[in-house]
């Protein structure tokens, strides 16, 4: 693959949203005077909840992306259809066997610190994070051989074998670059720089007051000309959830992503006309709810059982009551924003609870006497109404056909360890982030590895399919797009037929942010990247 | 010089209780499923084993029970509270960080309480029976009734959203950088809301106290006397029955006060406020357990002086009782 090099403008200027007009540096000749860019103000976000650290590299937990985003650059930035477009790195080619990959380094880039970023950067830490401690990256550069850098501005893979999901997570969060004179030879995990973090980004870490807020200043040195806009970011910890809303009712709050307040406040939010709800920006995760169907349960373990539970479940329903409409309903694991390994010839379980019904007898479940087939246990995802309420309405949806679901509720911590390490659950439910390529996020709940690991959101059904891991494992190494393509096609055939996880939604995450906020979502990876297209419009000027 | 005695053994048993707790708190925590590198592994979406073995290395849990629990326990005997790794700082400062915050809200509305609680029940009490007596009870017990997070998004909705008088949430507005003055009545107004809030609360107990302790006293026989001997009603009321009526006050006052450290959860959730009762409460969800441990700790240490102090309170309000026993 070779990719040509297409400037930020040239690809504004090819799309039709005015928002992204507002972010360009320089006005195209048909844009409003009004849509010009203002500098400066101080841009009043929430981040919720607090991050641990601000540094992308041990943890990859949302926040911290929310964070750091704005702090560091990646090599690419991902635009709204996942092609990776060029940031520190300003173009990069892949050899045709897979096997080498050169980027050629931005010039004239220096760290917040002053000090220049340069080859030796990456190449120290994709050695010592992204091969290492890195939760997401270990895997996909565990075949990179050999880090080359023949001059300061160059950096040449040398992969064992292909590795191409690579180039689907080098943005500022999922390829964090750390400077090497702030880390080389100290304890990764314990670096103080961690929560006082040194990038190259668009905005310097200026202060965190636990509990409080984070804060953030322009970087006057920032690569791209004239950005950022706006002088300074302040993240604030709102930890309630009617307490954001009003924040952002107000106004106090200008930016608020990932889901800041219950769907029935966005409703009425998105009604305001000092408020916009945005689903964009959040492309490069694709996230998708899901069920695990515990494999090894005496009911569960049967496929009938599984489909017939596929078939009970109305997902429109769900999309539409459940999740008040942010979100679509799913038929594959892999999500439709991944389009071209997305397959939608995979078997479909259309809403229709007498085939249900139909499975179930067929599967040697009669109703009984109280019209009950058996009783499961539901363990909804700890993370908030939304999913209780899924819970509730697979409660609902099941009975209709015979099956008594007992709801349970416990915390974070302790669902982890019942669905992953104690595997004492019957049907729990989660969402994944599947990002660009199903090697990263997807296959995780598939591949029989991951069993006996006791690892969050790997494999919790407990399904084992030798074809399945085999053709995991090829496509991880597989050199050829388009062979890629062709396994993953059968692997959601197989999955999809299989149904031990029972995708339901793919859901579409929202951030909520002023009218008067221009450009601040410009990109496919935006919740994780910095704001450095956003500007504060305060009123119409005339210039 | 009983009394002296009374407070060296007092010191004495505290050292043992604190000791005792923190042992307890130890093994107690432990019963929670799950622990801080799963939580962390969790959050971070895309966990390998490595890194969990990572997490689990820094955090010192893959080392055997007891070497922990040996550690924790030296600890605490050096008065060491130990560090919190994922907040990346000594447990110490976390706690000095918070405690300004949460003795400031608590301080505020426990003040407020107390002084407009005990003004009320104490006109209550005078008034029993008649309208203003009715009016004061029915109050309190709405305040009483009303769920205090439910206080605090109202109040908020009214006052700052609707009426744009006060500020939402947070201790200070960040982006002015506020210094002296400008800075003392920034935070005065953020701290309007969440006072009213907690203190409404407080404030519904001591009215029905002050109440209820006066309207007992005031069926005493000394009392009668008082009346008998031709004493005025107001003089009764201060002299006489007030200060007989102080002392569950003061008991519920410095249960109260053993709480505050724990602070006050749900109203710090509500107004965003940085205090103490919000850090415990996140660290048990993250399985934090050096944080928790160490907040309990000074909780423990906090909650067995003040039953000292109120054991010697007691001795000031009422000279029948003493510190050193029978007398």
């Amino acid at each position: 693959m070779t990719t040509v090099r297409l400037s930020r403008r040239a690809f504004l200027a090819g799309t039709s949203a005015a928002t992204l007009l507002g972010a360009t540096g320089a006005l195209p000749a048909f844009a409003q005077p009004a849509e010009t860019p203002k500098r400066g103000g101080t841009l009043t976000a929430i981040i919720q909840p607090e991050p641990v650290t601000l540094t992308p590299a041990t943890n990859t937990a949302q926040p911290t992306q929310v964070i750091a985003g704005n702090i560091f650059d990646g090599l690419v930035y991902y635009d709204f259809d996942l092609t990776p477009r060029p940031s520190l790195a300003e173009r990069w080619e892949v050899a045709s066997d897979g096997l080498t990959i050169t980027f050629h380094l931005r010039k004239g880039v220096t760290w917040h610190d002053g000090k220049p970023f340069t080859a030796a950067d990456v190449k120290w830490t994709l050695e010592n994070v992204w091969k290492t401690v890195h939760p997401r990256n270990r895997a996909l550069f565990e075949n990179v051989a050999e880090t080359q850098t023949p001059d300061e501005h160059t950096v040449i893979l040398k992969l064992s074998r292909p590795s191409l999901p690579i180039l689907s997570v080098i943005n500022a969060v999922g390829g964090p670059i750390l400077p090497r004179h702030l880390y080389e030879g100290t304890d990764l995990l314990n670096n103080p720089y961690n929560n006082k973090p040194v990038g190259t980004g668009p905005f310097v870490f200026k202060e965190w007051k636990k509990g409080e807020y984070i804060l953030l200043e322009r970087n006057p040195n920032y690569w791209d000309p004239g950005k950022p806009y706006l002088d300074k970011i302040v993240f604030r910890v709102i930890t309630d959830a009617a307490a954001r809303a009003a924040a952002i009712e107000k106004g106090e709050v200008l930016y608020a992503p990932f889901n800041p307040v219950p769907f029935r406040d966005v409703e009425r939010l998105a009604k305001l006309p000092n408020l916009k709800v945005e689903t964009r920006g959040y492309e490069w995760l694709s996230p998708v709810l899901y069920l695990d169907l515990n494999v090894e349960n005496t009911h569960l373990k049967d496929v009938r059982v599984r489909r017939a539970i596929a078939h009970a479940l109305d997902r429109e329903a769900i999309a539409k009551v459940v999740w008040f409409g942010y979100g679509k309903p799913a038929i594959s694991p892999v999500p439709s924003t991944l389009a071209s390994f997305f397959d939608d010839s995979v078997p479909r379980y259309a809403f229709d609870p007498r085939k249900a019904e139909a499975l179930l007898d067929e599967a040697g479940f009669k109703r009984g006497a109280d019209g009950t087939r058996f009783t499961l246990t539901h363990d909804p995802l700890p993370y908030g109404d939304d999913y209780r309420r899924t819970g509730e309405y697979l409660k609902q949806a099941l009975k209709r056909v015979g099956i008594e679901v007992n709801l349970r509720a416990q915390d974070s911590a302790a669902f982890i360890k019942r669905v992953y390490v104690d595997r004492d659950f019957d049907i729990s439910s989660s969402y994944n982030a599947a990002f660009p390529d199903p090697q990263i996020g997807v296959v995780r709940e598939f591949w029989s590895g991951w069993l006996g690991t006791g690892t969050p959101w790997t494999n919790g059904s407990g399904y084992r399919n030798a074809r399945v891991d085999e053709i995991i494992q090829s496509a991880a190494i597989a050199g050829d797009p388009a062979q890629r393509v062709k396994l993953f096609k059968e692997f959601q055939q197989i999955a999809v037929s299989d149904v031990p996880t029972l995708p339901l939604l793919e859901l579409k995450f929202f951030t909520v942010h002023a009218a008067h906020l221009k450009g601040a979502v410009a990109q496919g990876d935006q919740v994780y990247a910095g704001l450095k297209n956003a500007w504060i419009d305060d009123g119409p000027r005339q210039n | 010089m009983a009394a002296l005695a009374h407070l060296r053994r007092g010191f004495v048993q505290i050292a043992f209780v604190v000791l005792g707790i923190a042992i307890i708190n130890f093994f107690l925590l432990r019963l929670a499923p799950g622990d801080a590198a799963q939580v962390m592994a969790g959050e971070a979406g895309s966990a390998t084993p490595e890194y969990m073995a990572a997490l689990r290395r820094q955090f010192g849990l893959d080392q055997p029970l007891h070497v922990q629990f040996f550690s924790y326990l030296k600890n605490v005997l050096t008065l060491n509270l130990g560090y919190s790794f994922r907040q990346g700082l000594p447990v110490s400062e976390l706690i000095a960080h918070r405690v300004g915050p949460t003795l400031l809200l608590m301080g505020a509305s426990i003040g407020f309480a107390i002084t407009v609680g005990g003004t009320l029940g104490f006109l209550a009490a005078r008034h029993a029976g008649k309208a203003a007596d009715t009016i004061i009870s029915i109050l309190a017990l709405l305040f009483y009734a009303t769920p205090v997070f439910w206080v605090g998004v109202m109040l908020v909705v009214v006052f700052s959203v609707a009426l744009d008088w006060l500020p939402v949430g947070g201790m200070i507005t960040i982006e002015a950088g506020h210094t002296g003055l400008a800075y003392a009545w920034d935070v005065a107004q953020h701290l309007v809301l969440p006072t009213l809030t907690l203190g409404l609360f407080y404030l519904a107990i001591y009215t029905r106290l002050m109440r209820a302790s006066m309207l007992e006293v005031y069926g005493q026989d000394f009392v009668r006397t008082a009346r008998a001997k031709g004493v005025r009603a107001h003089r009764i009321a201060v002299r006489h029955v007030l200060r007989n009526a102080l002392l569950p006050i003061v008991t519920t006052l410095g249960v109260q006060l053993g709480s505050v450290l724990g602070g006050a959860i749900l109203v710090e959730t509500v107004f965003s406020w940085p205090g103490l009762g919000r850090l415990a409460f996140e660290a048990l969800f993250q399985r934090d357990l050096n944080l928790l441990l160490g907040i309990l700790f000074c909780s423990s240490i906090v909650v067995v002086l003040i039953n000292l102090a109120v054991d010697v309170i007691y001795t000031l309000l009422d000279p029948r009782i003493s510190l050193g026993g029978t007398p």
